[in-house]
């Protein structure tokens, strides 16, 4: 009876939806005009390098901020999430790590890795059950646990800055695998497990359904508790592995560092198609606003701009994204002469008369 | 215990006083310098910048709203306005119109895109935050002003009292300031029209809209409202540090969201009082100063207000899923 | 008699759809008058038009109070006197009731707020119709009936002469209907005309003087109401003839799908039993506020009972949560579909599938594509579900379409015990016969179905037999042929 295929699954076709044609449209011309102006800097070995390098560690941070706006909320203790996780690594890494870097040091390495991502992983147990559980809005509880977590770090770090890391860490911050970055390579073995997540399992089915309507997923017979602690759970090792990215890039971690990534990765994945209300929003989506905000920042710093316009170009650009679905809305709206109310128009009215 | 009495002992803003009582209980007993007029005028001080940023984001969070743009607005108010100051004579009254309208013209420009764009003022806000901030730091490289006039960095002050040793106390521009902000702020809630209309837009947009509320206008109004008085509190800041950075207020906007929240602001909008604001800036205000009049090593006083946020936080939901299991009950005829 | 308002040759269209065609009207002063019609007939688009949020085209007459208006803004409607009080009430939860009712007092540029002004204008309103609410609570404390009157105060303090309500009733009990009734005429002895949107026909009828049904757009006709009942109501609406008959029944000798026994819920029900075999449809009625859906939620794992026991084939239960239910069989579509049954911003085929996507995976727990849209189409199909693309957002099908897909949805499941809460609320009288036919059908491939609801002629004509409920405790159990529709109508009211 009806042909066509449910979106339900990954494909190629479904992943071509209009806000990813959108993000297209805005990053082909800007590839081109680019290319144009800085092509060979830009574009060339060193510029692509230098993208290559610095894009994963925010990308994690978007990704990190997706899941949660996904499920409808939101997680603002990503960063300190990620400083936790790098501050602990360095502390390992300072504190015992052997003097030579064999095979048994880069296995110390892992052994550490995974002890930070455990301690993030708490972080995330403890923002899912406040949310999940107890009930306390999602900004209010990773509020809270951001404050606590970034205290915590500077209470035991006084603020200071641990350095001076082994060298298989340098290897993965700054080195190359086949050419390209260990860095971005890490994150695209994130990126596509989390995509199948999202788009091919049933929790990433009915964390999106609980984003639009939790009540009704729950009644529908989903776990909608154990899915938000799945959730927040997933945000604070994205977080982690971001944070791993972080200290391995910079040689160094502090409680502080990154605070201005927060805003950025909520632009990013809002610009990318992520919806602030929960229910919809694409990897590929979260990928594509990237490479805009990657290529921005990377080109202008090649055109001699301050570092700083490029948080204003990223502002700026949301504002005008966000203007331009307006703008097609009021068109569309325009063109097709406001349609009457189908029973679908006609404002639906919960029992107790509120209107979902 | 009278029907009337028992209703009050029960709210937010009571539970918030008991909490603070015991918390001033302690150090009363704990540190002779807690109790003392110079350590209230100094935790009044330092605080006055939050307090009146509080008092703007209470009006625009319970509208439905939010606003994290407030930080960068008071930082672009305050370097252009000392830079001003120090290239022209203007004195108190053009230093203050500089700041209030820039604060102004900022929020109302955030009033404009929450009115026309169709995303959340969460999103808009943090757009143009990065905006406001981005072009500041590339005008001015991100350099400190440590050089502001003399009638500035001297500030206005009403000398009350002189102890023994010739110290002055004084109740000074902070807090003049800050107890203006909150009366002005308590005023329009409570006693104009607008601020019935306020609450209003945040407990029904739709019905506001429907009896005839121009709530396009009100986004107009709190939005410039809070960047007004952003302005104002970035020469309140900068007064008390007497100097201006550009990047000092950026990064603080969360401790802000934290003390209206704590003083018993919903997010989702409708309800909010200026009375549970200050008690939510006082309970933080007295736990950082305990913990540094009691020794702790001002590096954990961070995280002892993360556990504070917390707690609060969970007390609520608790509170809350406890009155709707009851309105439940009782709704349902 | 004069009239109030005379609406003569209304049209309108939006893009290329017709919404009203010719349209004329006259509402006389004083009258209870009533709009029939279903969903999509144009009854909203007149409304807006009485109250001034469209514009009719060129060649429609208003005239009101006997003067021919160029044109009717939102502004002129108001001041005019015509003031229309939605199905969502445009309350202020977070205000006062004086607030709400003298909300017009807060509009208007900035000013001191004059709080004994406004508790003037509120007791005033109140006096009007001799209704005692407390001024300084605030309305989300009220109960719906509550606000109900706190809405109609509001017009009344607007100084409306024109009231328009739409489905003031469905959240009402029957004490609360009545009195919402009573004070209707109370209002029209004031001479205030009211019009009544309403979809609940024997009410409509108790107190319309005339009822003006529209069909597509089109008016039928202007009837007094003497001189019309529900089932010819229904006729016109549809243009289709209604004609139930009783199915009721011998009890089948298949096995016991679920068995309740001494049930109790404290504040909710007491005592309840009875038993459903499979391919039986039991319906459960009673007022609002008898406890049915509570016990409902209860057999559904969302409301544990505090004594009694439940079996489900004969093996007792007791239920942690509703995943417990579901897994042993029993589904539930509740009575508010829009909040509860659907997750409306998502797709038809997310909606179908959500609870059944853990059994859609292969065995690396991923979801896969032929069992998911065999799923779908499955559900589309059986339930005869009209969509031309399943990846649409749910919000937009029709009521009744969508009361399918939640259906659907259930079935997947595989269900023995099927609940449903009020099924029809909010389908057209046309799509409630698809829905009736799909329980039967169900019924008889052996599920066993608890249909709860209201209405009574629902419940008589559908069921095998009615169980009643009163103040949570059975009040009766009736088999339809066995009695009359009048009896079992007694029954509930008494």
């Amino acid at each position: 009876m009806s042909q066509a295929q449910p979106a339900a699954t990954g494909r190629l076709r479904d992943r071509l939806d209009a806000t990813n044609l959108r993000l297209l449209c805005v990053l082909v011309p800007l590839i081109l005009i680019l290319g144009y102006l800085e092509g060979d800097k830009l574009f060339g070995v060193a510029g692509l390098r230098s993208m290559a390098f610095q894009l994963p560690e925010l990308g994690l941070l978007a990704l990190a901020m997706m899941i949660p706006m996904l499920s409808g909320g939101i997680d603002l203790s990503i960063i300190s999430t990620a400083n936790l996780c790098a501050l602990s690594m360095a502390c390992f890494m300072t504190t015992w790590l052997p003097a030579g870097h064999g095979a048994g040091g880069s296995l110390l390495l892992v052994g550490y890795a995974l002890a930070s991502l455990f301690l993030a992983a708490l972080v995330g147990l403890v923002n899912g059950v406040m949310i999940a559980y107890l009930r306390v809005p999602p900004m209010l509880a990773t509020l809270g646990s951001m404050t606590a977590v970034k205290g915590l770090l500077i209470g035991f770090t006084h603020g200071n800055v641990i350095s001076g890391f082994p060298a298989p860490i340098v290897f993965i911050g700054q080195g190359t695998c086949f050419g390209i970055p260990v860095v971005l390579v890490l994150f695209l073995a994130v990126v596509l497990p989390l995509s199948v997540l999202i788009n091919r399992t049933p929790l990433g089915r009915a964390v999106a359904m609980i984003g639009s309507n939790e009540r009704a997923t729950r009644y529908s017979g989903i776990d909608t508790r154990r899915s938000l602690l799945w959730v927040y759970l997933l945000s604070a090792l994205l977080a982690a592995i971001a944070g791993i990215v972080m200290v391995a890039r910079f040689n160094s971690a502090n409680a502080a560092y990154g605070e201005s990534y927060l805003l950025v990765a909520i632009l990013a994945a809002v610009l990318g198609g992520v919806s602030p209300l929960g229910g919809f929003g694409k990897v590929s989506g979260v990928i594509l606003s990237l490479l805009i905000l990657q290529l921005l920042s990377t080109a202008s710093i090649l055109l001699g701009l301050s570092q700083f316009i490029t948080l204003a170009m990223w502002g700026a650009i949301l504002l005008l994204a966000s203007g331009g679905i307006v703008l097609k809305g009021w068109l569309d709206n325009r063109m097709r002469n406001a349609r009457p109310a189908t029973p679908a128009d006609l404002p639906m009215k919960t029992l107790d008369g509120r209107i979902p | 215990m009278p029907e009337p009495f028992k209703r009050l002992a029960q709210t937010h803003e009571a539970r918030l006083l008991l909490v603070i009582l015991a918390m001033a209980a302690i150090l009363l007993v704990a540190t002779p310098e807690f109790a003392t007029l110079q350590n209230l005028v100094d935790v009044l001080s330092a605080n006055a910048f939050i307090g009146i940023m509080s008092a703007g984001l209470l009006v625009v969070i319970i509208t439905g709203g939010i606003d994290l743009s407030f930080a960068a607005t008071a930082s672009v108010a305050q370097y252009a306005a000392l830079t001003i100051a120090n290239r022209a004579g203007i004195g108190w009254p053009g230093v203050f119109a500089i700041a209030l309208a820039i604060g102004l013209v900022l929020g109302l420009l955030n009033g404009v895109f929450v009115n026309s764009l169709r995303t959340s003022a969460l999103i808009v806000t943090i757009a143009t935050m990065n905006v406001f901030y981005g072009i500041l730091l590339t005008l001015t490289h991100g350099a400190d002003i440590f050089a502001l006039p003399d009638w500035f960095n001297a500030g206005i002050e009403f000398v009350f009292h002189t102890d023994e040793q010739g110290a002055k106390l004084a109740v000074n521009f902070q807090i003049i300031t800050v107890c203006v902000v909150f009366a002005l702020t308590w005023l329009l809630l409570k006693r104009t029209n607008i601020g019935r209309q306020i609450y209003a837009v945040g407990g029904n947009p739709e019905a506001a809209q429907r009896v005839g509320f121009r709530v396009g206008g009100i986004n107009l109004l709190v939005y410039g409202y809070m960047g007004a008085l952003a302005g104002v509190a970035s020469l309140v800041q900068a007064q008390f540090v007497q100097s201006v950075s550009p990047t000092a207020l950026v990064g603080r906007e969360l401790d802000v969201v934290a003390a209206v929240v704590i003083g018993g602001t919903s997010l989702s909008g409708g309800s909010g009082t200026v009375l549970g604001t200050i008690l939510g800036v006082t309970l933080i205000a007295i736990l950082k100063n305990g913990l540094i009049l009691l020794g702790v090593s001002s590096y954990w006083s961070m995280f002892s207000t993360g556990l504070v946020i917390i707690g609060a936080v969970i007390m609520m939901a608790l509170e809350t899923r406890k009155h709707r299991v009851v309105a439940e009950k009782g709704g349902a005829a | 008699m004069t009239d109030f308002l005379q609406l003569e040759g209304v049209s309108k269209a939006f893009g290329g759809v017709r919404a009203l065609s010719e349209v004329s009207l006259a509402l006389r002063t004083g009258e209870v008058h009533c709009l029939c019609g279903q969903n999509g007939c144009g009854k909203s688009t007149l409304i807006k038009i009485i109250s001034g949020v469209h514009r009719p085209e060129p060649g429609a007459r208003i005239r009101i109070d006997g003067e021919t208006l160029a044109q009717l803004t939102p502004a002129e409607s108001t001041r005019r006197g015509i003031q229309v009080i939605y199905q969502d009430l445009s309350l202020f939860p977070n205000l006062t009731v004086a607030e709400n009712i003298a909300v017009g007092l807060h509009g208007g540029p900035v000013k001191p707020v004059n709080w004994k002004r406004i508790r003037q204008v509120a007791e005033a309103a109140m006096k009007r119709i001799q209704v005692q609410l407390p001024a300084e609570a605030k309305v989300a404390d009220l109960a719906i009936a509550q606000k109900q009157l706190v809405a109609i105060c509001r017009a009344l303090a607007a100084d409306a002469r024109l009231v328009i309500m739409d489905e003031p009733t469905s959240s009402l009990t029957r004490t609360e209907v009545d009195a919402l009734l009573a004070l209707t005429l109370e209002l029209k002895r004031k001479g205030i005309t009211i019009v009544f949107v309403s979809h609940r026909l024997d009410e409509v009828l108790e107190i319309a003087d005339r009822v003006t049904v529209l069909r597509d757009g089109v008016k039928l006709g202007t009837y007094d109401a003497k001189e019309v009942n529900d089932r010819k109501l229904a006729t016109l609406m549809t243009g289709k003839e209604f004609n139930y008959a009783c199915v009721a029944r011998d009890r089948p000798p298949t096995p016991t799908v679920i068995e309740v026994k001494g049930l109790s819920r404290a504040g909710d029900y007491a005592d309840i039993h009875f038993d459903v075999r499979a391919g039986e449809i039991l319906g459960i009625t009673g007022l609002l506020g008898s406890g049915r859906t509570e016990l409902a939620l209860s057999l559904f794992g969302m409301a544990p009972p505090d004594a009694g026991e439940i079996r489900v084939f004969d093996r007792p239960v007791r239920f942690r949560s509703n995943r417990d239910a579901i897994a042993q069989g029993i589904a539930y579509v509740s009575e508010d579909r829009l909040a509860l049954g659907l997750v409306l911003e998502q797709s038809i085929a997310a909606n179908l599938t959500m609870s059944v996507i853990g059994k859609l995976v292969n065995r690396a727990g991923l979801i896969q594509d032929k069992l998911f849209g065999a799923t779908v189409r499955r559900g589309i199909d059986e339930l005869m579900i009209k969509t031309g693309n399943a990846g649409n957002p749910v919000k937009t099908l029709s009521g009744g379409n969508q009361q399918r897909v939640v259906i659907a949805k259930w079935l997947a499941t595989n269900p023995r015990l099927l609940i449903l809460d009020s099924p029809t609320v909010g389908v057209d009288i046309s799509a409630k016969d698809g829905i009736y036919e799909v329980v039967k059908q169900l019924a008889a491939h052996g599920l066993g179905v608890i249909m709860i609801s209201d209405e009574i002629p629902e419940v008589y004509y559908h069921c095998h037999r009615v169980l009643v409920m009163r103040s949570g405790r059975l009040a009766g159990e009736f088999v339809p042929g066995r009695c009359t529709e009048t009896e079992l109508k007694e029954a509930v009211d008494a």
